[in-house]
């Protein structure tokens, strides 16, 4: 049994790893399909049909790629800073419940890589130690944009911490559980039992913060090009920058997945059904965050300060007294 | 005269002929005091400019009326004015080449890339023996082809001059109109700088017999 477990966790935990690091690959393909399409324009047409193998031609390109370590650099900071970003990623995805239990060759599996009691906290908590990718690697980079980047970095993240732990606050009074799967089968009464419906203002707030947590359009000011260039990224090349990459596009994924567990009923009673939805809320979160990059202008360093602390913290918190009025 | 849209596009190019298109755009004021910013910030928070911005691109994407020239494969017509790679021109009574050796355009070329030499042919006439552009050098400005006075030296739509060198020669020969294209009567006349304009036979003011 305990061999089973083991070998059943190391199955999960690798076919989370290749799944998630094709669909950062192929979530660029589409984010450069639908901002073209948005603005009028094709998208990459020549590499395989529709462009598809675009995204091999770029992961090749990636691998063979020069790794250049520059003369000022801190070394070993450089170099695993970007390990951080994409491991932190991916290891928030552990205590996240990608699809409903199901039965293979007459065992049962649950498509989650650990089911703990305090899975919502582990997420927040490993996502805050993300920060240390951007942090650390545009600190060590000996480059003023980087360092400019990093110090933005280091202020949205810890801001929008607190958004997101106290819009997600609510739920978690509703429900009781800080596991990802107690809170789907709260809501798997179907639409209407949805927390999104008692908590919209926390959903809205939850969203708005994820934003600013995978340092998407409206708050890209983390690496925003017109400003500083590509942020902490300025200084790598080759897959170190790749691994920053993939744990950006992985972080879209699974704070879509959160999103949808948490406030949009998940996989719902566990049918196949249930799943399909599932499947289709994230990729509506995904492609939200394509949306708004083609829609939306950027904000500036201090009008993001200034939405956190001063709009957004006070109506978390109200939010949180009145579902506590209300619970009593 | 070669596209009939580029000529139309060029024909009104005066904003000032056209005033009924431009308007003055309302700016509110301001807001001095805290109570103002709030009421700015909260009108703005429920205007639903955002969605505003959303709809537009999800509009775009819908109509997909895509833009995109794909540009080996598919090309946009050039302006018949537009001063890319030179060509020499041939008279249209008899095809030989108009270049009579003046060596104006070498004189007034400011980056010195024309290279013209002459010499006295077995007829006695003066004759272009060497004739070389060097494109690395070129400018593009068109001080040749205004200079020229017989509209030999001109400028076409022949952008593409990507070359494995800076230095990038053009012979005489090579910017002749061909004898084919000549006889087919397919020689295209160039309408920047220094040609003739059109109607200009009924603007020329004859010369009085008297003179």
């Amino acid at each position: 049994m305990e061999i089973a477990y083991f070998i059943e966790t190391i199955i999960k935990i690798v076919v989370i790893l290749l799944i998630f690091s094709a669909l950062a690959g192929i979530g660029t393909y589409f984010e450069r399909k639908v901002l073209a399409f948005m603005q009028r324009r094709l998208g990459p047409v020549n590499v395989g049909p529709f462009g598809l193998l675009q995204v091999a031609a770029d992961g090749i390109k990636l691998f063979t790629k020069e790794d250049i370590i520059p003369t000022s650099v801190v070394g070993r900071i450089f170099k695993i800073a970007p390990v951080i970003t994409a491991a932190t990623a991916f290891m928030a995805a552990a205590a996240i419940p990608f699809l409903p239990s199901f039965t293979i060759f007459g065992y049962e599996v649950h498509p989650i890589v650990a089911d703990i009691n305090i899975g919502i906290l582990y997420i927040l908590g490993i996502m805050g130690v993300g920060l240390y990718g951007p942090l650390l690697g545009g600190m060590a980079s000996a480059n003023k944009f980087s360092l400019l980047s990093a110090a933005r970095g280091a202020a949205v993240f810890i801001s929008y911490e607190v958004i997101t732990g106290l819009s997600i606050l609510a739920p978690i009074m509703m429900v009781g559980s800080l596991s990802l799967i107690d809170f789907n089968q709260y809501q798997s009464g179907g639409i209407t039992s949805w927390i999104v419906w008692s908590q919209p203002v926390a959903f809205i707030l939850f969203w708005i913060a994820a934003f600013a947590e995978t340092g998407r359009t409206p708050f890209h000011l983390i690496a925003n090009d017109h400003e500083i260039i590509d942020g902490f990224g300025t200084e790598y090349s080759g897959m170190r920058w790749g691994l920053f990459f993939i744990g950006e596009y992985a972080n879209m994924f699974f704070i879509s997945f959160v999103i949808s567990i948490i406030f949009l009923g998940g996989y719902g009673d566990g049918s196949f059904l249930g799943a399909l939805g599932l499947l289709g809320k994230v990729a509506f979160f995904f492609f939200f965050f394509l949306w708004t990059r083609a829609a939306w202008p950027d904000v500036r360093p201090d009008q993001l300060m200034w939405l956190c602390w001063k709009v957004l913290m006070p109506i978390a918190v109200i939010n949180i007294v009145i579902t506590g009025i209300v619970m009593m | 005269m070669h596209n009939e849209h580029i000529e139309e596009h060029f024909s009104s190019r005066n904003v000032a002929e056209m005033p009924s298109d431009y308007y003055m755009v309302a700016i509110e004021d301001y807001p001095k005091d805290g109570w103002g910013k709030f009421k700015r910030a909260a009108k703005r928070a429920v205007k639903g400019e955002l969605f505003v911005g959303l709809w537009v691109v999800m509009r775009e994407m819908i109509r997909f009326d895509i833009h995109t020239v794909q540009y080996p494969a598919e090309k946009m017509p050039i302006g018949p004015r537009y001063r890319a790679v030179h060509e020499m021109k041939r008279l249209w009574e008899s095809d030989t080449e108009r270049c009579i050796g003046c060596g104006l355009c070498e004189k007034i070329c400011i980056s010195n890339c024309i290279r013209i030499d002459t010499r006295i042919d077995e007829n006695s006439r003066k004759e272009v023996s060497e004739y070389s552009i060097n494109l690395g050098r070129c400018i593009f400005c068109g001080y040749c082809a205004e200079v020229c006075p017989e509209l030999a030296i001109t400028h076409g739509g022949e952008y593409e001059n990507a070359s494995d060198q800076r230095e990038h020669f053009l012979t005489f020969q090579d910017m002749l109109t061909p004898l084919d294209t000549m006889k087919a009567g397919a020689q295209r006349e160039f309408e920047g700088f220094g040609a003739i304009t059109p109607h200009e036979d009924e603007r020329v003011k004859k010369t009085p017999l008297a003179y």
